[in-house]
């Protein structure tokens, strides 16, 4: 099979999610396949990504994409946004996870700051695609910008300089911040963007003051254990060539980095530091995602202890032998051969995936599964489909990237931050 | 140790060069050195020689942590070609004699007799400053030309509800334990939590280890922490971070603690309730006002780069500081304080290369700045990071987890800091203090010749990842002309 026809299949397969688990009456999409899976913020910041994708590949006609995006934002303007806790949101803000027939809050969840700039990557990318004079399409615009001008982002900052994890009704904020390389570039890039509650400057200086740059296997970098971290701001903005001043500083930039993290991971993978044997040149792909189950059991011999859903990361780990082939997948814009060669082999070991063309979050060759091939997480996760539609598309038309290139809140916080050069 | 009933302080021959009040490593560091300087010198201690670190402190928990690192080991023959003994059972008792003998052999080397021989005047009891350069203590009156306090602290006692009552152990009292606990709640996750959590883990206890910050050691790097947090699951140990104990009761033999993390409550009940959250300095019942030393309960006392306080005569260090509450640190503070008071020294605090180690399995170690301090001033940074599984002795040794980060200013050789997480890592550590001490840089690390294979070779290797960096695309097309020529 050509590389084309591949990719074909695996966004069509991916898409399929979106189509199958997103709630007509409000756009709200499922966090995963499995049942009674409520719907994540950050899925749907994926899907109203993902529409654009579905028109210009033929899958969704235009009309129809843009009266799927509009139910959706009507749902997130007129849901309830206080501080009670059955709320939708609160500051302009959303909780997590959300009821996926009445949105409201579910699990105690958080009000979470990085799912709401991945729901609003989405829904700034719709704004961005969907410039016609229709009535739909004007109110989606619309939407777009009342919506995003109510994020009260400072709030988020909890007084401090940088902005908090998130918060809760019942005890305030989390005692987490956001420290260290991670997917929060998407978050301050937007947070410092708003034209009515911007993040100070200061706050982006702040984070990036907790980098480290590092030479790890022979590679310069700015570390950052799990892949998707690489990835996920990547959906939206395209880093190549531009540079903010820690970039500057060390003469690379973010693209760059992606490219040199998908090294670490396979050079990691070659060693199998943890020898579990199932990892190699085309198998790698440590990142978040679904694991065989909180436990400790022997395998071949070996103590081996195996983790739920985690962030799994190289080479500090934490490593039980999961992989997320959607890791590896989404690598495609950074390292497209080694990608394609991994999915390749993914798909050699497991050829039943051809069957819908939906990778799982997680596979596991140590811990015990179905049959003697191990464990396989069930049923998709929207995330891991939402990032490979939209890093393929990336990869085949830069199609994401173009539009957000002329989105203002982009191009104005990629500027706050500190961005020159390039397309910039 | 204390001294035989016998003991009598001796009569004052003051003014003395050097007065120092507390008898732990700053103290006794100091007393020596002034003494061989020929300084006339008095010591006073209200308890034990040696303070914490030897009595109830370093020495006991590294005494412990070594015995349940073989338990460790026996439980993970396999992994080492080895066949696991069959019937391995704890005998507590024993492990508690062996840490009782080894403090007491130690102690010998700091008795009252020796120092009382080496010329120190040794005062057992308490000291109070009656003015700016005298101090009561038994009923005498010292005077000074200058003095030390080097009192140390004590463990902080957090204001639980019911802990008091439930009653609880800290490094002080733990290990007088004469049984191992079956169920044990560690409450903090800094340095003394994480390494008896762990022992205790491996000696058997089930233990549950609380700390209220989002990860364990919270000056540490979140790489270190991480790697920390994977080896106490490993042991067993049940982690909640994030997590406040919020209440403690007794119902029948348990004790009941309520933990709180965000909205979520749950109970524990275990035997045995150690805390481990931090400590005070030892400042009450000094009457430094008297000296016109300015002091703060919770803070301890400031001082100067110089170690002096407010009273430039009196010079403060160790635990009781304000700022500088490092045990590894004393030694250096002693030195320090001798050279500056008796010798006219300008010696600083800050230009210590000074390291500091947490004992778990593996340990962490740290030297310098870390990499969020340096580019808070503006210092760019890289860093040199070798893993353990790259270097053969950790992969022979089947210690093969974590790493060493090596930081340097950015185009340059010369070290900022380093950590260090190994399974020796308070050894491996001390290569780069040596270097950062002397002023040498990565460079010429790079040419120090090792025996192999040893653990220490990863520091080598990250001197020469260093080196590797700097080779220029022309050096190297140069080399290449030279050798094809």
């Amino acid at each position: 099979m050509l590389d084309d026809e591949l990719l074909d299949h695996l966004q069509r397969g991916a898409f399929g999610y979106f189509a199958d688990e997103a709630n007509p009456a409000n756009g709200l999409v499922a966090d995963t396949s499995r049942k009674d899976s409520p719907a994540s913020i950050a899925v749907v910041g994926l899907a109203l990504s993902v529409y654009p994708v579905a028109v210009e590949r033929g899958w969704l006609t235009r009309e129809d994409a843009a009266a799927r995006t509009l139910v959706t934002l009507r749902f997130f303007e007129t849901s309830a946004q206080g501080s009670g806790a059955d709320a939708t949101g609160y500051n302009g803000f959303y909780y997590h996870f959300l009821d996926r027939e009445s949105g409201k809050r579910v699990w105690r969840c958080e009000v979470s700051p990085i799912d709401t700039a991945l729901l609003f990557a989405g829904i700034l990318t719709a704004g961005a695609y969907f410039t016609d004079a229709t009535s739909t399409e004007a109110e989606i615009r619309a939407l777009a910008r009342e919506l995003y001008g109510r994020i009260d982002w400072n709030w988020a900052r909890n007084g401090k300089v940088a902005v908090a994890h998130g918060w809760k009704p019942e005890n305030g904020f989390l005692h987490y911040a956001w420290e260290g390389y991670n997917e929060a570039t998407l978050l301050y890039v937007l947070g410092l963007a708003s034209p009515t509650h911007p993040l100070p400057a200061a706050s982006y200086a702040a984070w990036t003051a907790t980098y480290q740059w590092e030479r790890i296997y022979g590679c310069d970098l700015l570390y950052a254990g799990p892949l998707f971290i690489h990835q996920f701001s990547h959906a939206w903005i395209d880093f190549r060539k531009i540079r903010d001043p820690f970039m500057r500083e060390k003469g690379s930039d973010y693209f760059e980095n992606s490219c040199r993290a998908v090294d670490v991971q396979r050079e990691y993978a070659r060693r199998d530091p943890n020898e579990y044997g199932t990892y190699g040149p085309d198998s790698w792909g440590l990142s978040a995602g679904d694991g065989p189950g909180l436990r400790t059991m022997r395998v071949h011999g070996r103590e081996r202890r195996f983790f739920e859903y985690t962030a799994r990361g190289v080479p500090y780990g934490p490593d039980d032998g999961t992989i997320a082939p959607v890791a590896a997948l989404a690598s495609l814009p950074f390292a497209p051969a080694l990608a394609l060669s991994a999915v390749r082999h993914f798909l050699e070991l497991y050829p039943e995936w051809a069957d819908t063309w939906r990778l799982p979050s997680g596979f596991n060759r140590n811990a015990p599964g179905a049959d003697s091939r191990g464990w396989i997480s069930e049923g998709s996760y929207g995330l891991d489909q939402g990032i490979a539609i939209l890093m393929i598309e990336n990869y085949r038309s830069g199609l994401i990237w173009k539009l957000m290139r002329n989105s203002p809140p982009i191009r104005t916080g990629l500027k706050r931050a500190g961005f020159e050069g390039g397309w910039l | 140790m204390t001294t035989s009933p016998s003991w009598r302080n001796p009569d004052p021959r003051g003014p003395y060069h050097l007065l120092i009040i507390g008898a732990g490593p700053a103290g006794l560091i100091a007393a020596r050195a002034a003494v061989r300087g020929g300084a006339k010198v008095a010591l006073i201690e209200r308890n034990l020689l040696g303070g914490s670190c030897l009595n109830n402190g370093c020495i006991p928990s590294k005494a412990i942590i070594r015995t349940s690192r073989l338990y460790r080991e026996m439980r993970d023959a396999e992994h080492f070609g080895g066949r696991v003994p069959g019937g391995i059972a704890v005998d507590f008792p024993a492990v508690m004699e062996r840490v009782r003998r080894i403090r007491a052999r130690l102690s010998e080397r700091g008795s009252a007799e020796r120092l009382a021989a080496m010329g120190i005047d040794l005062h057992f009891g308490e000291a109070r400053f009656a003015g700016p350069d005298s101090v009561t203590v038994g009923g005498n009156v010292l005077r000074f030309k200058k003095a030390l306090v080097a009192t140390g602290a004590r463990p902080v006692r957090p204001p639980i509800p019911g802990l008091e009552e439930a009653g609880y152990l800290t490094y002080e009292n733990v290990f007088d334990l004469t049984e191992c606990p079956q169920r044990l709640l560690v409450i903090g996750g800094g340095p003394v939590g994480c390494e008896l959590a762990q022992a205790f883990a491996r000696l058997g206890s089930r233990v549950t280890l609380v700390e209220e910050d989002p990860m364990f050691l919270g000056h540490e790097e979140r790489d270190a922490a991480q790697l920390l947090s994977d080896a106490l699951a490993r042991d067993g140990i049940e982690i909640h971070l994030d997590t406040q104990t919020t209440r403690v009761r007794v119902e029948g033999n348990d004790k009941v603690a309520d933990l709180v993390n965000d909205d979520t409550k749950r109970t524990v009940a275990v035997d045995q309730i150690l805390v481990g959250v931090g400590t005070a300095p030892n400042v009450q019942g000094l009457e430094l006002e008297a000296a016109g030393v300015v002091y703060d309960d919770a803070r301890g006392i400031p001082v100067d780069d110089f170690l002096r306080t407010t009273n430039r005569r009196i010079f403060a260090a160790g635990d009781v500081c304000a700022g500088n509450r490092f045990p590894h640190i004393e030694s250096a503070a002693g030195r320090i304080v001798v050279a500056n008071a008796l010798f006219l020294g300008r010696q600083r605090l800050s230009a210590e290369a000074i390291p500091w180690c947490t004992f778990t399995d593996p340990e962490i170690a740290h030297v310098g700045m870390y990499v969020t301090e340096a580019r808070q001033k503006n210092i760019p940074v890289k860093t040199f990071t070798i893993l353990m599984h790259e270097v053969d002795r950790a992969i022979t040794d089947g210690e093969e987890e974590g790493f060493v980060k090596v930081h340097v200013r950015e185009g340059t050789g010369k070290i900022l800091g380093a950590t260090v997480v190994a399974s020796h890592a308070g050894d491996l550590i001390n290569e780069i203090s040596l270097a950062m001490s002397a002023g040498l840089d990565l460079h010429a690390l790079a040419r120090v010749n090792q025996p192999y294979p040893t653990q220490s070779q990863a520091i080598k290797m990250a001197a020469g990842a260093y080196v590797a960096s700097r080779r220029t695309s022309f050096r190297t097309w140069l080399m290449t002309k030279w050798l094809s020529w």
